[in-house]
């Protein structure tokens, strides 16, 4: 790459050709001001606020559109600028409202800063200012259309971030606004980021309007567990309640993104929640202390042999509960637990089989990328966000097998069913051209894909897919499973499993519930099984919200939700990452791992850990790479999977409502608002309907 | 994507055929570029106003997103968002035409149709609308009636126009009102404009 030499402020720099003035004075640590300019976007340069002196150039030139010259001589912080950019504030100012007082994105808003940097303190202009008509965005996204300063990021992000292009720069010049073309829910699950990129208060958090101050809160680095991408969060809060979610830096998975789900169902972290114990009595549900619930719990249990105790996890349970609970298990004797509630059953004897081993960030390497049964914007939104940014870049084909869906880019359909797979290996499908001629080719299965009762075929044949197509190579492994439970990973890597021969799997324990056989079941936290297949076994449930579990639970447990313990979740990628407590767990509720260990007790023979630091330290022991956090191990490729007969039946969609998919999205009224004002929007929506 | 509309508005046969024509002209891939033409051919067929459902379905046509054609749609003055009357009438407002009394024009224009500057005749006979420059400054003050440009007005000048229009005559395209041949009619040129 061509380097180019230049003098920035009397210093001298040498950048990559390509680089613009505004990216140069970055390197060298000068901070231009500016509102327009988005490093993850096109550049407009539409504001002017990043206005530099160039010399021999006749006028101020917008820094982020002027690309860096041989010995260009740039300044930017002599009088002459400051005057610059001065007037452009000056400019931006006319036509807003200086309502801050009353606006939520006080203190976080880039006019208001750079107001103070470089405003006048008083208005020359003696004209009314123009007035802008809200524009109804859905129950996400509040709009005060006068702030507007149209940096025009919002237009840029939906088409190029969100891959759903519904808002435009509309009329002209004094006329000019920025909306949709009809007013109307936006249709993104990424649209709850346009709060973010809006420099000012023109796009602000609906939910949150008018609920705290940004200096008011106490801000807690932390994860999402509400699908397993494991995005990187920033929980705020105020006092013991989470006022709201924002996203968190990381490059590797989410960026700067988050998806609606992660961010506005927090409010659903309020309502509906376990306080206390509960034991079922006379069919009645009564509170109770600990003692006597885990009283209830011992009696029931001790006359029992071994194979009439089962285990279910959940999808939001962290790594430590699962090992506890697989140490309490051990103790009691019973090989019967399980993390798949949904009840897949594919070979997970290997860590390659199960995550998605060519990361989240290696997605930008891929020059094939071939879907089976998954819609990505729903299962994993931030990863179809990073096809959306390789697609962009061109030169990468997708086809999707599987019924069709809208995601944000175009693709070619390969075929429905799995069979496809094998047309594909054959060469039978013209998709093979791209498969075979790529470099980097990927794969990415979804539980669409696995969750059915051919889902250990489905398995194995993408294996023998990916190989024909040499996807594992020196260096690269395109074969990947996109998971949609944040606990899945984690729950494999821990061997949360039927263990031994007679172990059984989900399936099966349902069925032996089903059939009498159970007389205790745990439930962590999973809500996603069928309730009336429990028969009349005992239900223990631990968990955070009254959901479909609590209602059918003996005994309740309640523990705590992600945003109130700190717990180790191995993304889909398998990266083990950490949640911390922003809030106390609602009244007596505990962390999820201290009410087993708590438990074990009561049962007589404790488990050997009562502190968070002691169980990581067991759990180290067995699973080292649980403690190295965000690392992504890479995993060896040995064959894999089983043989079996292949349905001809369509992949269909998993997830037919993304705003509700967990006990507490389930809970938010926002997720509820969402479901009934966006869901009929969209082809999933409709058909449902 | 164009979801948000009513899907109610079609090309008529014979104007999806010169349609496919103007698609023609451009390179495959780059459609997009017919966005105008087709606009300018819808809101023709449609009485000379752009309904959304004409947008999103000229958008649908070329593969745009609804909202970069409605950006387009909203930009250009030419195009009616809404209903206007059988005649158009705009008035241009920029500086030369207002130095040379365009003023004075508007208010004729007013006062024979009983209207406001922004307003339809209630037979939906004429629609009055200030635009800036037409482009025609040079004889100056202009206005635009569907698509004739009249030149060099007089406040008389432009009753006849109106009046010539209401009986259902067309007075001449570029109708003007002694230029002394600066102007485009052609009459100009050695005879007595
Ligand atoms: S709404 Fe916000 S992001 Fe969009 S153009 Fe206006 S100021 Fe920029
Ligand atoms: S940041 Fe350069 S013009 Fe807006
Ligand atoms: S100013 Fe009226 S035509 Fe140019």
């Amino acid at each position: 790459m061509r380097m180019i030499k230049l003098t920035i402020n009397g210093q001298e720099v040498e950048v990559a050709e390509g680089t613009s003035v505004l990216q140069a004075c970055e390197q060298l640590g000068i901070e231009i001001p500016r509102f327009c300019y988005h490093d993850r976007l096109s550049v407009a340069g539409s504001c002017r606020m990043c206005l530099v002196d160039i010399e021999k150039a006749p006028k101020p030139v917008a820094s982020c559109t002027m690309p860096c010259a041989n010995g260009m001589v740039v300044h930017t912080d002599t009088e002459a600028v400051k005057q610059e950019r001065q007037g452009v504030m000056e400019m931006l100012l006319l036509n807003h409202p200086l309502d801050c007082p009353v606006c939520d994105q006080g203190g976080e808003c880039d006019l208001q800063d750079q107001a103070f940097a470089y405003g006048r303190d008083r208005c020359r202009c003696t004209e009314t200012r123009r007035k802008v008509a809200d524009k109804d965005l859905g129950p996400l996204i509040k709009t005060v259309m006068t702030r507007c300063i149209h940096c025009t990021r919002c237009v840029r992000f939906m088409e190029e971030i969100a891959g759903s292009p519904e808002l435009g720069g509309i009329y002209r010049g004094e006329k000019m606004e920025i909306g949709p073309c009809c007013e109307g829910p936006l249709h993104s699950e990424l649209s709850g980021n346009l709060v973010d990129i809006c420099p000012v208060g023109a796009l602000t958090n609906k939910p949150y309007a008018f609920r705290a101050r940004p200096w008011e809160l106490t801000k807690t680095e932390s994860i999402d567990v509400m699908d397993a991408v494991g995005c990187n969060i920033r929980i705020d809060s105020r006092g013991n309640e989470v006022m709201r979610i924002v996203p968190r830096l990381h490059e590797d998975i989410n960026e700067e993104w988050i998806n609606d789900k992660a961010r506005f169902a927090c409010d659903g972290l309020r309502l509906q929640r376990l306080d206390v114990p509960y034991i079922r009595k006379d069919g009645q549900l009564k509170s109770a202390s600990w003692a006597e619930a885990f009283d209830v719990i011992a009696k029931k249990l001790r006359p029992l042999a071994p194979h009439q105790i089962a285990a279910l996890a959940g999808d939001m349970t962290d790594c430590e509960t699962l090992f506890a609970m697989k140490q309490l298990m051990g103790k009691l004797d019973c090989p019967h637990y399980d993390c798949r509630q949904d009840g897949v059953d594919y070979d997970v004897s290997k860590r390659a089989t199960y995550v998605m081993n060519s990361t989240i960030a290696g997605i930008e390497e891929a020059d094939a990328i071939l879907l089976v049964g998954t819609n990505p914007r729903h299962e994993g939104t931030l990863v179809n966000a990073r096809i959306l940014k390789r697609w962009r870049k061109g030169g990468c084909p997708v086809g999707l097998i599987g019924a069709p869906v809208e995601l944000g880019y175009p693709y070619r359909p390969v075929g429905e069913s799995a069979l496809a797979m094998r047309d594909l290996i054959e060469g039978k499908h013209p998709f093979a051209d791209f498969l075979r001629k790529a470099q980097k080719p990927m794969l990415l299965l979804g539980a669409g894909a696995l969750a059915r009762p051919d889902g250990p075929a489905v398995h194995a044949l993408a294996r023998e897919l990916a190989e024909a197509f040499g996807m594992v190579r020196e260096g690269w492994n395109g074969f990947n499973v996109l998971q949609k439970a944040a606990s899945r990973v984690g729950g494999l890597d821990l061997g949360f499993l039927p263990s031994g021969q007679y172990g059984m799997n989900t399936n099966s324990i349902l069925a032996a519930a089903q059939g009498g056989r159970l007389e205790v079941l745990f439930l962590l936290g999973a809500d996603e099984i069928d309730m009336d297949r429990l028969g009349k076994s005992f239900v223990v449930y631990m968990g955070h919200h009254g959901d479909k579990g609590a209602g059918r639970a003996d005994v309740i447990l309640p523990s705590a939700a992600y945003s109130e313990k700190d717990a180790t979740y191995v993304n889909t990628e398998g990266r083990p990452q950490r949640t911390y407590r922003a809030v106390f767990p609602p009244g007596q509720a505990r962390a999820d791992w201290e009410i087993i260990v708590g438990l074990s007790h009561a049962l007589g023979d404790g488990l050997a850990y009562d502190t968070l630091a002691a169980l990581r330290e067991a759990m180290g022991k067995v699973h080292p790479h649980l403690l190295r956090i965000d690392e992504v191990p890479t995993n060896a490729w040995k064959p894999f999977g089983a043989t079996g007969k292949l349905s001809i039946q369509p992949f269909t969609p998993v997830i037919d409502n993304f705003y509700m998919t967990d006990p507490i999205s389930r809970c938010s009224p926002t997720m509820a608002r969402c479901t009934a004002e966006i869901l009929p929007l969209l082809p999933e929506g409709r058909r449902r309907a | 994507m164009s979801f948000c509309a009513p899907k109610d508005f079609f090309f008529s046969p014979e104007n999806l055929e010169v349609a496919k024509k103007i698609m023609a002209k451009y390179p495959a891939g780059k459609q997009a570029s017919a966005l105008v033409p087709l606009l300018d051919l819808a809101q023709r067929q449609n009485g000379n106003w752009l309904p959304r459902s004409a947008i999103a379905y000229v958008a649908e046509l070329l593969e745009v997103p609804a909202i970069r054609a409605f950006e387009v749609a909203t930009f250009y003055t030419m195009f009616n968002l809404e209903p206007v009357g059988k005649y158009l009438i705009q008035l241009c407002r920029t500086t030369p035409c207002w130095l040379a009394g365009g003023e004075a024009i508007a208010q004729a224009c007013q006062v024979r149709l009983g209207i406001k500057v922004g307003e339809t005749t209630p037979d939906k006979m004429f629609t009055l609308k200030e635009v800036e420059c037409l482009g025609a400054c040079v004889n100056a003050p202009v206005m635009q009636i569907n698509d004739d440009t009249y030149e060099n007005l007089t406040p008389d000048g432009v009753v006849k126009i109106i009046d010539a229009l209401a009986r259902g005559d067309k007075p001449p395209a570029a109708f003007v009102t002694g230029c002394g041949g600066t102007c485009s009619c052609g009459k100009g040129k050695g005879g007595k404009c």
